[in-house]
């Protein structure tokens, strides 16, 4: 029950990074990428119906890491203290601006939130690839299983690389959104800029790998056979969204399955640890050492399950009803 | 009380406040589009599509602040009652995911489908998107106040030697006995400020005379609807959430009333100042024996005063105290105008009564009041436990978070809140001023 656990909390942050990490990519770019003020509302028009119950992901998640695994909502929660502050800040940025620019006509007003959108978007899919960085890296979780951590110490090199690799994927993966849900000039720009960051995608994923591998990050990983099926997703993700001429659509699960590959490889490294420790491995933060009762973990894990199974149905019967091309000024945006 | 701790207080208390002024609205206006919907279905009458549509309008302003200032509650569990969440996390936790799970996605999906979906999908899926809309902001709701409830009254839980617990009964925690009275208030009160809220704009319109129709539509569902809720939010909701706290929290209850002394026929007091340092009520008028019967529902019944309890294990009773009368008084004015309201309107004078509009129109803010003082009682009365009986609040603060950040962030939010408020009213002020649209003028400006 553990495992299941740790394994559903990953699947649903990955599913979180899939869904909500092309909203980010769309809010990084969508000042490149779209120029005039019916291209941006084609942008927003794009995800518009879907960004809220993509965020949902991540609520579900954070509810459910409460209930399943306490110790570590309650450390990594307490422990990134100012960080989390700023990540809800811009997560109240980011669902301000894609929600009231529409609502008023004003080109200066317009410009606030686009701009207030693309900051919010960028810093954090930065914030997430730190935090990730850092769950990977381990932290100084003590005897009592918490730890202070500043900011001088999440901001580490790596951590920093993994927040670099964050953008750029995110990005990467809002462009090839664009480029399947728009047509003409906004389209054009989104396969520009794909096949550019497609390159940089390639060069961040080398160096973290290299970079993980060789600080000894990943060495339960090693000893785990079946888990090379993730770092396998993810070349062959690379294969088929930087092959020039690929469609469209095709870049766009491209791209969906590398962030698969690298969460789901991710996950796999850390386990069975949740929180590492850095101070001394008995500290670390486990699935068994971290958890609710088996009961509790029982009961809850159905009922979530049942009704994820609810939101992903869900999730893919709004993504069919508003399937296709969107053109600017539909809808309320 | 250390520094941090007062902090983390003042935190979360504020964040919370801030968010449920959105809730309220949301979880009562959807109700009402489900209905709006629901007549524009049966009877296929275009003024009450044109309603809804306006409805939404203010619905999706307050639903999009409601998500974003509900969020951060939901990581202020783990920022900064770190202790609260390890400890209690496996059992009131359980409540927090499907409320994400079921309630949100319901909603905020549902809400997607309702206001991209029109002309896109069949009109009774339509339809059923308005339903889901309303029955997931209620059900969001439900699962929060299930929450909440188990911290005013704990249950389905097993204790080991070392204090630590163990779920024992999820049914027992979903279904706690305190938390269907404390759900039916709550949204009793979230539907009673809507028809305020329809009430008013009716009123505001019809002073202005803009939109005829609408207007009167709004001035009649608002006061119909309010006088009905607001009679079942003093009975029996109110009564029977009162019953629970006479039940599980009797030093709640001698707080509320300012009751001091334990006394046989307990009088009620309707307007008093109650004074610690001397334990005595300054000042009171009493109504005789009610208190006995309110709560027992028998006249000469004996009420425990806050006196036989130890002085640590009172709440701030004048807090408590205020907060309660507040939201009583106001509760019965309500009953009064809407009463008027309706008697106007019986007579066919509601229309053209315009100090009646005015009145309507000025007392919007007053059921946002009452149901914040409503909490106020709720989670202020609940001290000086965090859990009832089993985790003092002091007892739950994140100890690796110090009192200096917390009250940085405070001012953060204060600063970022402050912001949010302005745009909401201007979102809504401007709504209002632009008015319902006409189906004439939606056609035009969906061409
Ligand atoms: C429009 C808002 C409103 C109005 C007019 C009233 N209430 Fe209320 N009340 C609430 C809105 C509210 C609330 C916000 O919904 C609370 C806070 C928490 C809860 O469960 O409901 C609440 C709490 C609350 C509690 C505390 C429950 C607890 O501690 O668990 C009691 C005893 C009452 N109410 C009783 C009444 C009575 C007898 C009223 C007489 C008219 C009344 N309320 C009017
Ligand atoms: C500590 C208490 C609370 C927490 C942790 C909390 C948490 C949240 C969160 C995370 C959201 C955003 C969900 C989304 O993305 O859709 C939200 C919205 C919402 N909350 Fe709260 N909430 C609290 C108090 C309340 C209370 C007391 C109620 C009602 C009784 C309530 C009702 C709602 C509703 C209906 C929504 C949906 C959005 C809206 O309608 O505005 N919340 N809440
Ligand atoms: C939206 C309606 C709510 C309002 C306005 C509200 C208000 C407050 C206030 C004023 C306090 C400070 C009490 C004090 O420290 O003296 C508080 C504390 C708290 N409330 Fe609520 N509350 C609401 C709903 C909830 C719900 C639904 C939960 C649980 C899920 C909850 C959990 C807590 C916790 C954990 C604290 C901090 C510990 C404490 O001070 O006891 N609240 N709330």
């Amino acid at each position: 029950m553990n495992i299941a656990w740790f394994w559903l909390l990953s699947g649903m942050l990955t599913a979180y990074a899939i869904l909500d990490g092309y909203d980010l990519g769309v809010g990084m770019l969508h000042l490149w990428v779209a120029r005039s003020n019916p291209e941006r509302r084609t942008c927003l028009a794009a995800i518009g119906p879907v960004w809220n119950g993509n965020e949902v992901w991540l609520i579900a998640a954070g509810g459910m890491l409460v209930v399943s695994f306490p110790r570590v909502y309650a450390a990594g929660f307490s422990g990134f203290y100012l960080a989390l502050m700023l990540v809800l800040w811009l997560l109240i940025a980011r669902g301000v601006a894609i929600e009231f620019r529409g609502q008023i006509v004003h080109p200066l007003w317009h410009t606030f939130w686009d701009v207030s959108f693309a900051l919010a978007s960028l810093l954090l899919a930065f914030l997430l690839g730190v935090a990730l960085g850092n769950v990977l890296r381990g932290l100084p979780v003590a005897a009592d299983g918490n730890f202070q951590g500043t900011f001088a110490l999440l901001l580490n090199p790596y951590a920093l690389l993994t927040g670099m690799l964050s953008v750029v994927v995110l990005a990467w993966h809002g462009a090839n959104y664009l480029r399947a849900k728009t047509e003409g000039d906004v389209q054009g720009r989104a396969r520009r800029t794909a096949a550019r960051l497609g390159w940089a995608v390639l060069v961040l994923v080398a160096l973290v790998t290299l970079v993980t591998a060789l600080g000894g990050y990943a060495d339960h990983f090693m000893q785990r056979p079946l888990a090379w099926l993730f770092p396998l997703a993810t070349l062959l993700a690379l294969g088929m969204g930087l092959r020039s001429g690929s469609g469209d659509i095709t870049a766009f699960r491209a791209s969906s399955l590398l962030i698969l590959g690298l969460m789901g490889s991710a996950a796999a490294t850390v386990f069975p640890a949740l929180l590492r420790s850095t101070v001394d491995a008995r500290f670390s933060l486990t699935v068994y050492n971290a958890a609710s009762s088996p009961y509790a973990l029982r009961t809850s894990f159905i009922a979530n399950v049942v009704g994820m199974l609810g939101v992903a149905l869900y999730s893919f019967y709004v993504h069919r009803t508003f399937r296709g091309k969107v053109r600017g000024g539909e809808g309320h945006y | 009380m250390t520094e941090a701790v007062f902090a983390h207080r003042v935190q979360f208390a504020f964040t919370v406040m801030f968010h449920y002024l959105f809730p309220i609205l949301t979880m009562g206006l959807g109700s009402f589009l489900a209905l709006l919907a629901t007549l524009h279905l049966w009877t296929g009458q275009e003024r009450y599509a044109v309603a809804a549509r306006f409805w939404t309008r203010i619905f999706v302003v307050s639903f999009a602040l409601g998500v974003v200032t509900g969020i951060p509650l939901e990581f202020e569990f783990g920022t900064n009652w770190s202790r609260f969440a390890s400890f209690g996390g496996g059992i009131f936790g359980q409540m927090l995911p499907l409320e994400g799970v079921y309630a949100f996605f319901l909603e905020s999906g549902f809400i997607g489908l309702f206001l991209f979906g029109a002309g896109r999908v069949h009109r009774v899926i339509h339809w059923l998107a308005g339903l889901g809309v309303a029955f997931g902001s209620l059900l969001s709701g439900y699962f929060i106040v299930a929450a909440d409830a188990w911290m005013q009254h704990p249950v389905g839980f097993t204790q080991d030697a070392s204090g630590a617990i163990q779920l024992q009964s999820f049914w027992k925690v979903l279904f706690n006995p305190y938390a269907g009275w404390q759900f039916a208030h709550t949204i009793n009160g979230a539907l009673l400020t809507a028809a305020f809220v329809l009430a008013a704009v009716g009123a505001f319109y019809s002073l202005m005379g803009w939109h005829r129709d609408f207007a009167r539509l709004s001035l009649r569902m608002g006061v119909i609807a309010g006088l009905v809720l607001g009679l079942t939010q003093l009975f029996p909701t109110g009564d029977m959430d009162g019953r629970n706290v006479v039940h599980y929290q009797p030093i709640k209850l001698a707080a509320m009333e300012g009751l001091f002394e334990n006394q046989k026929g307990a009088p009620l007091a309707i307007v008093g100042m109650p004074d610690t340092q001397r334990g005595i009520l300054l000042d009171p008028i009493y109504v005789p024996h009610m208190l006995s019967f309110l709560a027992y529902g028998d006249f000469a019944a004996t009420v425990d005063g806050l006196n036989s309890y130890p002085r640590d294990l009172w709440p701030p009773v004048e807090l408590t105290y205020y907060a309660y009368h507040v939201m009583v008084g106001l509760g019965t004015i309500f009953i009064a105008i809407m009463l008027l309201g309706a008697g106007l309107l019986w007579r066919g004078r509601l229309y053209n009564a315009r100090w009646f509009l005015w009145i309507l129109m000025l007392a919007v803010p007053f059921p946002f009041i009452a149901n914040e003082a409503g909490w106020m009682v709720t989670e202020i009365g609940r001290q000086p436990w965090l859990v009832y009986g089993l985790m003092r609040t002091e007892a739950g603060t994140s100890l690796n978070v110090a009192a200096g950040e917390t009250v940085f962030t405070t001012l953060g939010f204060a600063g970022i809140y402050l912001m949010l408020g302005l745009l909401f009213l201007l979102l809504t002020g401007k709504v209002i001023a632009e008015g319902p649209a006409t189906p004439d003028a939606t056609a035009a400006e969906a061409s």
